[in-house]
């Protein structure tokens, strides 16, 4: 069982593979990959159970992750390659011509660990719900997880689904929310104040918890939170900010999906340790 | 000409929930997703036979879609049923992502499709749906024409491996296909064999079209009429085959034009044989409220339209 120490190893890795990704392809979404880079790599090598040896996309026999905001492949790449999804290597291919390593996550390309097509936001809750769903259809007890970004609650299907899983009581789906505050247009409250999250979840029949994504302790605490909860779904709001790990990077709507220079990547990775080796 | 005989008047969609019924009795992976129109789709058998694989989802169709594709990928069979508008132009995007692109083998029931939905008016009849769910790449489009023929289909539906459109209507219409007949994704059925001129129809049009024929056989004009209730796939050699014995062409659809059969066949024709082609179809409008017989009547979308047209193409 990998450490808090160990967890921040892996995320330091994370990020700097987020960076050299996305500066290498001039595109992609650095930013909220930087804000769920620590609360994902808790529940990749910590809390999920999941081995991409057996993996098959129909989830059965193991733990389900839906990535619902499909615009931070460089977190969700990162991991899959270091979880040994596929070689590390690969990383490099990000956004290129002919990658499995698409700008948004596909089932089209084969690469292994992605259990739905996202991109296109506000969906991948319903998709996770639907698993969930056939899960107590069959009566596994595998969990889902699905990770939604505060900015991407504001489209309705989001709250359709919300109503739905709780109907259902499908206690076996857990969702994280990035709650970093920022999106591509400007600060969430500024572009389209959602008022209070929890208040919000709450009302629609879940189980709310809300947490320092950051704080690899309090990120496990609120795992073992959810994973304790019977006869509702589960909301994780955890509290982030975007670009986390790089100064110039942190705390704005800027780099949601901006790719840094070689000169801004060599930069932040002078603030990003290199732990496990750079693909 | 080949003799159809109406067995009694049924609406197609009946033949939907008979063949849901009978695909979840024989197949245990098969589920059904409603968004609040368990009636209207007549799936109360299958939700009275299997309340658990009976998912009432409420109404939110981006929801239920999405749903769907989860169940799909737990290796379930979801058929998720509304009105025609409500699954495809309402949610287009969630099928283009969830079950298209997303590759999920998710079977959507499309009901009241067409003018001849009637009474609730133009945001309920759609007329644009087979060219949206055309348009996605993987995706099956069948059209039956009549309630043995729906309920046919259903059972091919369940068993196809990937994602199907399946279009059919509220009326209650002539049922003249055999009772117990098995559908064949990607096949055109020669209904009527004929040498002056050749009736494409889909739906609700193949009665039509059989109508016109004995009429137009009265004065002398012999036609074709062939049942394209596959559009995806489409049967491009029976079709050809079909054209080319008359060389003369009409396409008649419950549909506007815009990429509708018409477009499709006639693209066909362009490529491999080209030849005249006259086109019943809505045109590019939204319909109004009326029964259906008016409405058929007042978009042109009727046995008396398919006559005109088959005299159009002769003197081509």
């Amino acid at each position: 069982m990998y450490s808090v120490e160990e967890l921040g190893k892996i995320s330091s890795q994370v990020r700097r593979d987020i960076v050299r990704m996305v500066s290498a392809a001039k595109s992609g979404h650095p930013g909220g990959s930087m804000s769920s880079a620590d609360f994902l790599t808790a529940l990749y090598f910590r809390v999920m159970k999941h081995d991409p040896r057996t993996w098959t996309r129909d989830g059965a026999g193991q733990d389900v992750f839906v990535l619902s905001a499909g615009h931070v492949t460089p977190v969700y790449y990162s991991l899959l390659a270091h979880a040994g999804y596929f070689p590390v290597s690969e990383l490099a291919t990000f956004r290129k011509f002919g990658t499995r390593l698409q700008g948004h996550p596909s089932v089209d390309k084969g690469l292994p660990g992605i259990t739905q097509a996202s991109g296109s936001l506000g969906q991948g809750l319903s998709a996770a719900a639907g698993i969930a769903l056939g899960k107590k259809l069959d009566g596994a007890p595998e969990k889902v997880y699905v990770m939604c970004g505060d900015g991407e609650s504001e489209e309705g299907q989001i709250w359709e689904a919300a109503l739905f899983a709780a109907h259902y009581h499908l206690d076996n789906l857990i969702a994280l929310t990035d709650w970093n505050g920022q999106q591509i247009d400007g600060p969430v409250d500024e572009v389209a104040g959602q008022g209070d999250l929890r208040c919000k979840w709450e009302a629609f029949g879940w189980h709310v918890i809300v947490a320092d994504g950051h704080d690899f302790n309090a990120i496990l605490d609120a795992y073992a939170q959810a994973l304790s909860v019977q006869g509702k779904p589960v909301m994780i709001l955890f509290k982030t900010e975007m670009g986390h790990g790089v100064d110039f990077m942190s705390g704005t709507h800027k780099w949601h999906g901006k790719a840094p220079s070689a000169e801004q990547c060599e930069e932040a990775l002078k603030q990003l340790e290199e732990t496990l080796g750079d693909y | 000409m080949t003799k159809y005989t109406d067995t009694g008047k049924k609406d197609t969609r009946s033949g939907f929930g008979a063949g849901l019924l009978e695909a979840g009795q024989a197949d245990s992976r098969v589920v059904a997703l409603t968004a609040d129109l368990k009636g209207s789709l007549k799936m109360d058998a299958f939700a009275a036979a299997f309340p658990e694989r009976f998912i009432q989802c409420g109404i939110a169709e981006a929801n239920m879609v999405g749903v769907a594709a989860g169940l799909a990928i737990t290796g379930k069979i979801p058929f998720i049923g509304s009105f025609a508008e409500f699954v495809t132009g309402r949610v287009y995007d969630q099928i283009r992502q969830e079950v298209a692109y997303g590759r999920t083998n998710v079977k959507i029931a499309s009901s009241h499709a067409g003018i001849t939905l009637g009474e609730d008016g133009a945001t309920h009849q759609t007329m644009e749906d087979v060219a949206l769910m055309r348009a996605l790449p993987g995706m099956t489009v069948l059209c039956p024409c009549d309630y043995n023929q729906t309920k046919a289909a259903t059972l091919a539906a369940a068993k196809w491996d990937g994602p199907v459109y399946l279009r059919f209507g509220r009326p209650s219409v002539p049922n003249f296909t055999p009772e117990d007949q098995v559908f064949e994704i990607g096949k055109a059925y020669v209904m009527n064999e004929g040498k002056d001129v050749t009736v494409f129809a889909m739906g609700h049009m193949v009665w039509e079209a059989l109508q016109a024929t004995e009429a137009l056989e009265a004065e002398g004009i012999s036609v074709e009429v062939v049942n394209v209730a596959s559009v995806k796939p489409l049967d491009e050699e029976t079709i050809l085959a079909s054209a080319c014995k008359s060389g003369k062409v009409v396409v008649a659809e419950e549909h506007n034009s815009a990429g509708g059969l018409g477009e499709l066949i006639a693209g066909l024709l362009a490529r491999r044989a080209p030849m005249p082609v006259e086109f019943v179809n809505g045109g590019d409008v939204f319909g109004q409220t009326g029964t259906p017989a008016e409405l058929m009547a007042a978009y042109g979308l009727n046995a008396e339209s398919i006559a005109c047209a088959v005299k159009r193409a002769i003197k081509r």
